[in-house]
This record gives structure tokens, sequence and C-alpha cells, in this order.
């Protein structure tokens, strides 16, 4: 396997949506191959760092905001079969 | 012979899809059930789309009422989530073509080759390298590099790896391909790793890497 083939698979080796012999061909790849077993790590962390953040939160005196704005407009007009 | 796909065996109603029923039978408050429940996921991936906050809380307000107007229309067949991402995400592409018209916005563009994804800093970090810097410095190191993304892999990657949507449901809500999802999930998970390095690469001896 090259590095190159080992980034193609990365993806679904992170998801774990590997079958067992393409998995056990990158997990052989990695063991030897430096520069492989950082890019695997560190895109990992990326993932996590991402997935753990709390970028973007809504705070929530504007969720309160934003709900009644809906909710009003909701009421006030009810769905239709014929569609917006 | 193994089991057999029991095809015409309906699905076990779960919370969400009594919710669902009951709004589509003129419940308002089932429906403010459903806002409570994913209002912040809406605002997050609408955030990433169009990185403005005026944006994300009109994209908010604009999808959950396009939502109720089209319950009707809603088959049930697949989540109420998926159909309400696919709905936000569409808003969030039109306020960012209005915003930006000067620039082709859209999820199917290619907008850069294979090898703009191929690692080029091959460098260690840290063990916790998060931890660098404090609550507000690490929001924007994130903001800003996953702002530097084309918008059609920012929105794969924040709807696989940050909002935990499957590939398939990724693919039904963008109205991707499996493999073109699998494509950019790859592509802007590596330039996302590529452009981090430069704040969390492992420091030698205590220096600054900068």
């Amino acid at each position: 396997m090259t590095c190159k083939d080992f980034l193609k698979e990365l993806t679904d080796y992170l998801d774990d949506a590997l079958d067992t012999r393409t998995r056990s061909e990158l997990e052989e790849h990695l063991q030897w191959c430096h520069n492989c077993y950082v890019i695997c790590n560190t895109t990992k962390k990326t993932i996590e760092i991402y997935r753990d953040s709390t970028l973007y939160e809504l705070p929530d005196d504007l969720r309160g905001r934003l709900r009644s704005a809906i909710m009003t407009k909701c009421r006030a007009k009810k769905p239709s079969t014929s569609g917006a | 012979m193994g089991a057999i796909q029991k095809v015409n065996e309906p699905a076990p109603l779960t919370e969400e899809m009594v919710l669902v029923t009951a709004a589509k039978a003129g419940d308002v408050g089932a429906f403010e059930e459903l806002v409570r429940r994913y209002d912040r996921n809406v605002f997050r991936i609408a955030q990433h789309i169009t990185q403005n906050r005026e944006d994300a809380e009109d994209v908010v307000q604009d999808a959950f009422l396009k939502a109720y107007e089209n319950l009707p229309q809603f088959q049930m067949q697949s989540k109420f989530y998926t159909w309400l991402v696919r709905i936000a995400v569409n808003e969030a592409l039109m306020k960012l073509r209005r915003r930006r018209p000067e620039r082709m916005v859209s999820l199917d563009e290619e907008v850069r080759t294979e090898e703009d994804s191929m690692p080029r800093e091959i460098a260690d970090w840290s063990p916790n390298p998060e931890q660098q810097y404090n609550q507000a410095e690490l929001k924007d190191i994130l903001g800003k590099t996953i702002q530097g993304l084309p918008p059609g892999f920012r929105t794969v990657f924040v709807l696989r790896d940050v909002e935990g949507l499957s590939t398939e449901e990724t693919a039904e809500a963008l109205n991707l391909s499996i493999p073109a999802v699998k494509s950019r999930l790859l592509r802007a998970r590596l330039q996302l790793r590529e452009r981090l390095n430069k704040y969390f690469k492992a420091r030698k001896g205590g220096e600054s890497t900068k």
C-alpha cells in the first residue's frame, strides 16, 4: 500500500467503515510510515476539536427571540396542502 | 436462506414521528417542540455556511417557517431532521449567493483539484493542542480556519463531522451521491488539518514554531 492509497481510504478508516482486510492493510502501513501516522492522528484530532468546540452556539436570549418569531408566524398561517 | 428483509413492515413510530404527525394535523405546540429540538443545530449549520450571524438568524426563521408550510408535503420516508437540514442548507446557500453574487456558490462545484488537498506539511501536534489557547482564541482559530474552505466542503464537513449525520443522510440532505460526499469530506478534513498545523504543531524546545 502506498501513501496515496492510504490517503484515499483515510476517511473510511476514521469512520470505521472499512472491511477487515483493507483495515489491516492500512494499519500495517501505519506501523512503518511515520508521515501517514502523523496525518492520520492530526486529521482525527481536527475532527475531534471541531466536534467538541462550542463554535456558533446559539445564545439563550437569541434562541428565545427566534423561537418566538417563528411560532408567531406559524400561528398566523396554518400549513396548507397547496404548498408554499 | 438468510433473513429476508420485510420491506412492507412499518417502522416503529419514533418520538420525532409522533411530533411530526401531530404537527401535520395542525398541532402548533408539537411543531414548537421540533423547533426546540433542532434550532441549535440549524443555527450552527447556517452560520457555518453563511459565515454571517444575521444571515444565520434569518436562515433559522426561514427554514423552520418553510418546513412548517410544507409539512403536508413531507412524506415521512426520511427523518424530519434530514428534511429540515436540506431546507436549511438551501436557504443558507441562497443567502451566500445573494451576498457574493460575483462568485458561483454551489455544492456541485469542484473548486479545487485533488492536489490541493494533498498534505504539504507533516508535523505532529502536541498532545492536547487546543489547550494552548483559551476558549475565545480557540473559537477564533476554528472559525477563521473553516471559513477558508469552499462552501461545498465546509457544508459536508459540518453535517458529517460536527452534526454527526451519516454519510447517507448527508448525501440525502445535500442531494449529492455518496462518493461525492466522501470525496468532499476527505478533502475538507485534509485541508482543515493542513490549515490548523500552524496553530497546533508541536513546539520544539519551548520555541514558537510560528
